[in-house]
This record gives C-alpha cells, sequence and structure tokens, in this order.
C-alpha cells in the first residue's frame, strides 16, 4: 500500500520516527508546507487585515480572504460570504447557538441532538434550551452507532426547529447520511447544523450536495494549525443572524447610541483576525487537494479494515459500533475486558504508540452505551501497516501486562 | 516512556488485600477522580490516634486501585500522625521531589515512583492518599 511515504511530509515523525502516531482525530500532525506557508506569511505578508492603507496591508488581506477563498472551494459554497473564519468548530457551533439560537428559539420550542454528539454540538444546545425554557430530545442510535430516517422522522415534531448531527462521529466512526437528513429535515422546516470536525478531513463534502443549513470544521484535525476553524452557513440565513461577538472590524458605522454591522462574513469575525492560520489551512487544503480524496480515502480505508479485522482476532477486545471496518472510517473505539482504558493508554505510550484514552467529550454516549471510558486509535492518510502492527503487537502483550493469563 | 505497570502494582490491582467492605468502621469517605472516573469509599476505623484497620471499595484504573491497597497496607497499624507523614512523603515522590531515602520510608509504595513522568495519572496515584489525609487531617 505505501507507494509514497507520506510521512516525509510531515517534520515531526523526522525528529520522533519511532512513534506510531494514531491520535489523529483529536489533532493531525503539520506537513512542511504548511508549516512553511505560516512562516512565509509572517515573514512576508504580515500586517493587520482588512486595515490596511497600505501594501503590505493589502497582502495581508488578500492572503486571508485567499484562504477564505480556497475553503469555500473545498466544501462547495456558493459564495465566500458564507464562509467565517472562527477558532475551531466548538467556536463554530458556540457561535450558531448564540446568534441564530437567541434569535429564534422560544419557550417550548424543541432542539434535537444525537446521543453521540461531542460536547461541542451539544453543551451549547443544552444551555440554549435551559436558557429559553426549549426542550432538548435526542435521536438514540443503534448499537453499531446508525441513526435511521424512520428514527428522525419520529422524533421530529412539528416544534423542532434544529437538529444537530456530527456527518462522522468522534467515537463510532461511521458516516451518518446527512443528506437524507437534511431532507427530511428540510420538508419539516427544521434547521440542521452538522459538525464536519472528523468528516471534513477524511472525505469529500459538498455542502450543497448535502443540503446542510450550517457546517462547522476545525482546521487542526486536517493539517492546518490549531485556532482556525470554519463555520459555514446559508448566505440567508447568515444575513438575518446577530453578530456573536462585537467589537473591531465587524461594523459599518458607529455613534454614541448605536452601530451598524458589517456586511458577510466580517460581521462575525469581531477584532484581529487569525491571518496567519486561516493561510496554514489554505495550504492543508492545497496539500489535501494535491493528494486527492481517492488517494486519502483508500489508505485510510485499508489502514481501518488491516486494524479492525486484526483486532477482531484478539480476544477480549470489544471495538464500539459497527463490526463492519467499512463503517469506521479511520476511527476504532474499543476497550479491553479488566483493563482500565487510561491503563491501556500508558502501556501503549511505553511502547511509543500514541492514542487517546477517555470519554472523547461524549459522556452522554458513554452512558448510553453502559461503558465509563474507552480507547480510541484513529488514522490518518500518513500512517502506514508499520504503525498497525505497532499498535496491534503492544495490544495483545496488555492483559498480560496486567496479570492476567490471557 | 515510563514503567509503573511493575509487578508490585499489577499485583495489588489483580489482588488487592484490603478491597472489601468493613462492618464498623469509625468513619467513610469518597474520593473521586471525575476526569478519570476513578472513584473509592475509603473506610478507617481509628481509635487513640491510631489506625486499626482500613479498606476500601469502588473502581478506576490500575494506578489508582493498587496504590489504595498499597497506601493501606502502609498506614494501617500507625499512627495518624505517622500515616500524615507516610502521604507528605509519597506527595513528594509522586511529584519527583523525594530523596531515596524517602522513597525507601514508603516501601511498596515506592514503587509508584516512576509515575512522576506521567502527570496525567498523578492524581490517579494520589486518589487513595488524598482521601486518608482528608479524613485524619
Ligand atoms: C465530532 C467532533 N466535534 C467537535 C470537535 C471539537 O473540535 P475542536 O476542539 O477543534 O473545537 C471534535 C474534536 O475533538 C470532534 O471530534
Amino acid at each position: 500500500m505505501s507507494e509514497h511515504d507520506y510521512k516525509r511530509d510531515f517534520p515531526v515523525f523526522e525528529k520522533y520516527p519511532d512513534i506510531a502516531y494514531l491520535d489523529n482525530s483529536a489533532t493531525t500532525q503539520k506537513p512542511q508546507a504548511v508549516i512553511d506557508a505560516v512562516s512565509r506569511y509572517y515573514r512576508e505578508e504580515n500586517a493587520n487585515p482588512l486595515r490596511g492603507l497600505y501594501e503590505l496591508a493589502v497582502k495581508a488581506t488578500d492572503a486571508y480572504e485567499n484562504a477564505r477563498i480556497a475553503v469555500r472551494d473545498f466544501i462547495g459554497a456558493a459564495s465566500e460570504r458564507e464562509i467565517i473564519f472562527t477558532r475551531n468548530a466548538s467556536e463554530s457551533l458556540n457561535l450558531i447557538a448564540y446568534s441564530w439560537g437567541r434569535a429564534n428559539i422560544r419557550e417550548n420550542d424543541e432542539i434535537l441532538v444525537t446521543i453521540s454528539e461531542h460536547h461541542s454540538n451539544f453543551l451549547p444546545w443544552q444551555i440554549l434550551a435551559n436558557e429559553k425554557r426549549a426542550k432538548l430530545k435526542f435521536l438514540k442510535c443503534s448499537e453499531t452507532g446508525e441513526y435511521t430516517a424512520e428514527a428522525l422522522k419520529k422524533a421530529l415534531t412539528p416544534r423542532t426547529k434544529l437538529f444537530a448531527i456530527a456527518q462522522i462521529s468522534n467515537v463510532f466512526g461511521r458516516v451518518n447520511p446527512i443528506k437524507e437528513f437534511a431532507e427530511i429535515c428540510r420538508a419539516n422546516g427544521t434547521l440542521i447544523v452538522c459538525d464536519g470536525a472528523q468528516s471534513v478531513p477524511h472525505i469529500p463534502v459538498d455542502v450543497r450536495e448535502l443540503g446542510v443549513d450550517f457546517l462547522a470544521f476545525s482546521g487542526h484535525k486536517m493539517l492546518a494549525p490549531m485556532g482556525i476553524g470554519v463555520l459555514y452557513g446559508r448566505e440567508e440565513l447568515l444575513e438575518e443572524m446577530p453578530p456573536f461577538l462585537y467589537g473591531g472590524e465587524m461594523i459599518e458605522f458607529v455613534t454614541l447610541c448605536g452601530a451598524t454591522f458589517a456586511e458577510l462574513p466580517h460581521k462575525f469575525e469581531a477584532g484581529t483576525v487569525n491571518a496567519g492560520g486561516a493561510v496554514g489551512l489554505h495550504a492543508a487544503i492545497d496539500y489535501i487537494n494535491a493528494i486527492g480524496f481517492n488517494e486519502i480515502e483508500r489508505r485510510e480505508n485499508e489502514l481501518t479494515k488491516l486494524l479492525v479485522t486484526e483486532m477482531q482476532q484478539v480476544p477480549h477486545i470489544n471495538i464500539v459500533g459497527s463490526h463492519d471496518p467499512d463503517e469506521h472510517h479511520g476511527i476504532v473505539t474499543f476497550t479491553i475486558d479488566d483493563v482500565h482504558p487510561h491503563d491501556i493508554a500508558a502501556i501503549f505510550d511505553e511502547s511509543g504508540v500514541c492514542i487517546r484514552a477517555g470519554h472523547h467529550c461524549a459522556q452522554p454516549l458513554h452512558k448510553y452505551l453502559g461503558v465509563q471510558s474507552t480507547v480510541r486509535a484513529s488514522v490518518a492518510f500518513y500512517n502506514d501497516e508499520n504503525d498497525v502492527r505497532r499498535f496491534m503487537d503492544c495490544l495483545k502483550t496488555i492483559r498480560r501486562r496486567m496479570g492476567y493469563s490471557d | 516512556m515510563t514503567n509503573f505497570y511493575n509487578e508490585i502494582l499489577t499485583d495489588h490491582n489483580m489482588h488487592p488485600v484490603h478491597k472489601h467492605e468493613l462492618s464498623c468502621c469509625t468513619c467513610s469517605r469518597d474520593g473521586i477522580n471525575p476526569s478519570c472516573g476513578d472513584e473509592i469509599t475509603l473506610n478507617l476505623n481509628v481509635e487513640n490516634g491510631v489506625i486499626t484497620d482500613g479498606s476500601f471499595t469502588g473502581s478506576g484504573c490500575a494506578v489508582s486501585q493498587a496504590s489504595a491497597d498499597i497506601m493501606l497496607d502502609l498506614v494501617i497499624g500507625k499512627s495518624v500522625e505517622d500515616a500524615k507523614h507516610l502521604h507528605e512523603l509519597f506527595v513528594k515522590m509522586i511529584h519527583g521531589d523525594a530523596c531515596p531515602a524517602e522513597i525507601d520510608e514508603l516501601e511498596e509504595a515506592g514503587a509508584l515512583a516512576d509515575i512522576s513522568h506521567m502527570p496525567a495519572r498523578v492524581k490517579c496515584a494520589l486518589l487513595g492518599w488524598r482521601t486518608m489525609a482528608e479524613m485524619v487531617g
């Protein structure tokens, strides 16, 4: 499979040739191309964007706005006015809840979220519902992490104003049928908020094809720097929404008793922006496009399949969600009988294998599944069979290391 | 890289001596690490300033469970003052500040010294000790 050694593009693996980095759902490593682009921005194009009346500031503004155009094209948005830069997916989701939510949710309205949402697509709605005395309802999944159209239709009522769902859950790794769900929601007059934190980095996502009203994702999970994220929103919705934060660069006109606000998308980008981060995200998008999702998916699916099928051979390993490797998209969450996930993670760490243990910011799901915490391995296209082998070699020793005979 | 899953730790985790209920104890207290989900209930029998008996129940990672068991091994039969002193030494060791003589004084609990390299696990190792110190403090 490893015709091309993508690890060579990532300086971290030069520094640590011996680690098997399998925590890509938490954050990815950064390729040289991204690091160089950020560095070049600060060396050659830095000024405060959007305020400049001189050439360098124009360069900074161009660099920032070109990144927005790259994001627009990457997710198939109709206009760059629909692309808002934020810090991360969490901030994007909070923006919707604060701005759209506070203007539109009323007492007795209903908000529907899935039981497997990340806390970032859960808490903003819980807080909003409590504040507005609206009702928060939960859509439940099967044991394999599947959500069905029938269940969604049943859960929706004429009062359901919004449905929040991840395209790919960070625990199950399963792709939800967002396009179908968006149609069902539209027919019901319900907005659909799609959390793309785990999907946008790994599969082609087209917002118009999916028909979602909002999409949130983080740059750092797709090779870009930390601190840059995106909110996509349909233009008509964003136009009607009040600003989220107030301050510099988001106004048109300010007087002692009021203000008018800037046009989209700047209305939602108060204060000095993260232009270096946006430039890094632009470079990440270029890098991903150069490889192509065909290749990215092929590699990630092969590695996932290897991981899942090998893990299924080992006794006392319980994979969360589907038994079908094709339903995991790089994410394999599991438990080992009698061994606490934090002990598992520490033993992996001794072997230089980086994985994650805990509740993965999805406590309601863990409670629903009846487990306190789990372990998660997650691959990216730059991983290779050797990483999987390292992981498997260590996995097989864990119960014995903890004193069990098998 | 760490190596604290030694025999002492795994043995106390799999075959804890003090993990059971304790009827007629003089005090008991819950200790919880919300982020890890480690939770124990510690029971102590304190008579005339001496810890005459103790036990714990609960669940959590091997580090939290073994550390609580080892702690009870050490403090049962000791005066409250001695237990407090051992607690201080243990905290010192877990933060990487104890000298070899002090680690010796901690006997089997010294097997957890390497946890000082794993900041995320320090609170697991401390759970039993912290709970004990709160009870007698
Ligand atoms: C599904 C999902 N949603 C949201 C987030 C939050 O991302 P961030 O921490 O970058 O805001 C994550 C990342 O952990 C995630 O996996």
